[in-house]
């Protein structure tokens, strides 16, 4: 059991560095929990509001998301659909794509599984660090997703930030530049407690969009490793009858 | 009317028409196994489970699915959130992928530690090993179908491996492709030759297969021929009926098999990134190239073989032969072992070593094959690679030095 725990570990290794581009900003771990449907129905709601507007979300169903985090229908029609959409279709936005890659020189990506490609951990600490650069075009960059495209959509909410790096002196005495953490230079309408906790919110409402199914699969599991457990019992004392003969 | 097989009633119409019992016995209700098989003879059986739930499950994601470069990646979500049980089916499949590979591998171990593969046994063995290449071209283009960003770019890179080949190279890639880069056209002949062509000759030789093995009969853990002892009413002493003897063992070998293959399906289809790879979840983009690309775990340990060979008066393709030749040395390891004792249990310590040597290399390189190179990843993979090559050519001259134990006439019990 260790040595698999090892491998997967392993495994585990290129897919993070990969997706922190290889600068290797520490992760954080996101403490998310899908059982909370309080944290999912705020994360909903940040996302529509903060994220929507560029990234859309075209695998996932109102409907579903409603049926899956404790909202009816209606709730969610009123609270969450901006776009006119109807409640059983896809949540898509109306920028046009063509027009997002001049204004950001990427087209926001769609974020329907973004949570599997990159990992939570890799977007809550990506949603938490951006910090002021002025050498980029929004004013920003982010630690975890290195000159990324996008603005400080949730600066608000945050408030901005300052890098505070470290100076390292190899034996040769290059001076190396090592981001260590962040000073709030200008306080938000959240208090960094209450930031953070929405950052898990809206972490954790992506890692549900990105398998829905998630929680309902694990919970059948269960009944279906019993049921094998039990069938596979069977076949053994029925091996064990038959081959009493066999010497 | 009377038939040969002594049946009568609605059977017996059946059989005047066709050898249905006559089939049942020769297969199953009186094909003699030896009585000790152990753990590693579940494989086999359990190679056809995994068959019959790729074809099944595979069936029904056809239903679904959308062989185009628009649609694909979508409709893949589409199979995961809208298809009733849409989720179980596809991960079903995408598990007994890499299931596939581990019983086949095993499988594969299995021949080599009971010399399996050696006479009368050469043909099962061959046929065995196409197997394998068609299960490679048949996991390696489903790869492409879910139209994600190692999809993509996995099969770009295993695509231009032919544009290394000398003179028709290049032509034959875009010739494979259909484009010049992977693309559209790709991916719906990619789709044709996954869901029909493939499968259709994997059914084949899985026939041809199972035919040459009841052929000769089964090989066991001690290597010994157990027609040789055969009792007064002919049928060979340590032999049992495949039914219901190994019928019911092997359904032991199924719940077990089960067991795992549920825990995968159910609480890590991902598994970690080794059987869905993380960026796989990124739409294909032919303008974007992942900083890393490493193909699926099964085909890690050639990949490495592969990245190991430099290139040489200017070209790649030594590499490519490398790769390939790791592959058809498997066709002549029947002739390539000479010595006349087959199992494990009888052989010497030269050849255990020699064995264990190929098998911690093949493991090695797996690994490495999965990560980025760096120059003494690279150094060890050369290492590995030759001690790889290493036991095929070591293999003709051990009977000279190998102290083999006596064999036994009849199987041991345990």
């Amino acid at each position: 059991m260790k040595k698999i725990i090892i491998a997967l570990a392993f495994l585990a290794l290129p897919g993070l560095s990969l997706a922190a581009g290889g600068e290797g900003y520490p992760l954080e771990k996101a403490p998310i929990d899908l059982h909370d449907k309080a944290s999912l129905q705020r994360g909903a709601k940040l996302f529509v509001n903060y994220c929507m507007g560029c990234h859309s979300l075209e695998h996932q169903r109102y409907n579903r998301l409603a049926r899956d985090i404790g909202l009816t229908d209606d709730q969610v029609k009123e609270n969450l659909i901006f776009t006119g959409a109807k409640v059983g279709e896809t949540m898509k936005n109306a920028m046009p794509k063509a027009d997002a890659k001049q204004w950001f020189g990427v087209t926001p990506p769609d974020l329907t599984v973004i949570a599997r490609a990159r990992g939570v951990d890799y977007l809550y600490t990506y949603l938490q660090t951006f910090y002021q650069d002025p050498t980029r075009p929004f004013g920003v960059n982010n630690a975890a997703f290195p000159n990324a495209g996008m603005p400080h959509v949730m600066w608000e909410l945050q408030g901005m930030q300052k890098a505070v790096y470290e100076v390292h002196k190899d034996a040769e005495g290059h001076e190396t530049k090592v981001l260590k953490g962040f000073e709030l230079v200008q306080p938000g309408s959240m208090s960094p407690p209450e930031f953070r906790e929405a950052m898990v919110d809206l972490t954790n409402f992506l890692a549900y969009v990105g398998e829905p199914i998630q929680l309902e699969r694990q919970r059948i599991g269960i009944w279906v490793l019993l049921f094998l457990v039990l069938m596979t019992v069977v076949f053994y004392l029925l091996k064990k009858e038959y081959w009493k003969d066999v010497h | 009317m009377a038939n040969t097989q002594g049946t009568t009633g609605l059977l017996g119409w059946v059989d005047e028409r066709f050898p249905l019992t006559k089939m049942m016995r020769e297969h199953l209700t009186e094909y003699y196994a030896p009585k000790n098989f152990n753990v590693w003879y579940f494989f086999g059986s359990l190679a056809i489970l995994v068959l019959v739930n790729q074809i099944l499950t595979g069936i029904w994601l056809t239903m679904s699915y959308k062989p185009s470069a628009a649609d694909a990646f979508a409709s893949v979500e589409y199979i995961m959130r809208d298809v009733s049980w849409g989720w179980l089916i596809r991960y079903m499949h995408s598990t007994g992928a890499s299931a596939f590979f581990i019983v086949v591998y095993l499988h594969m171990f299995r021949a080599l530690i009971y010399g399996s593969y050696k006479k009368p046994r050469e043909l099962i063995w061959i046929i065995g090993v196409v197997i394998f290449l068609a299960l490679m071209a048949e996991a390696f283009m489903g790869y492409l179908l879910p139209w994600g960003q190692m999809s993509y770019w996995g099969a770009q890179v295993i695509i231009n491996l032919f544009s290394a080949l000398p003179v028709v190279g290049p032509d034959l890639s875009v010739w494979i492709r259909g484009d010049f880069v992977v693309s559209d056209a790709t991916l719906n002949r990619f789709f044709s030759l996954h869901v029909i062509a493939l499968p259709l000759v994997l059914v084949g030789l899985v026939v041809a297969h199972i035919m040459a093995l009841h052929e000769v009969g089964s090989n066991n853990p001690d290597g010994v021929e157990i027609k040789k002892v055969k009792g007064p009413d002919g049928k060979p002493l340590d032999g049992i009926p495949f039914h219901p003897y190994y019928t019911v063992k092997d359904l032991v070998g199924v719940g077990v098999f089960l067991i795992f293959f549920a825990v995968v399906i159910f609480f890590t289809p991902e598994m970690g990134g080794y059987f869905l790879e993380h960026p796989n979840f990124d739409p294909a983009d032919p303008m974007k190239t992942p900083p890393h690309i490493a193909p699926v775990w099964y085909f890690t340990p050639f990949y490495a073989i592969l990245r190991a060979v430099p290139s040489f008066a200017g070209t790649q393709v030594w590499g490519v032969l490398a790769m390939g030749g790791a592959i058809v040395l498997l066709f002549f390891l029947p002739w390539l072992d000479r010595s006349p004792v087959k199992s494990i249990r009888y052989r010497g310590f030269s050849f255990k070593l020699a064995l264990a040597a190929f098998i911690v290399s093949f493991l090695i390189l797996g690994y490495l094959g999965s990560l980025p190179t760096t120059p003494a990843r690279t150094t060890l993979a050369q290492v590995c690679s030759v001690i790889y090559f290493a036991f095929f050519f070591v293999l003709p001259i051990l009977p000279w030095f190998e102290k083999t134990k006596p064999v036994p006439e009849r199987v041991t019990s345990k």
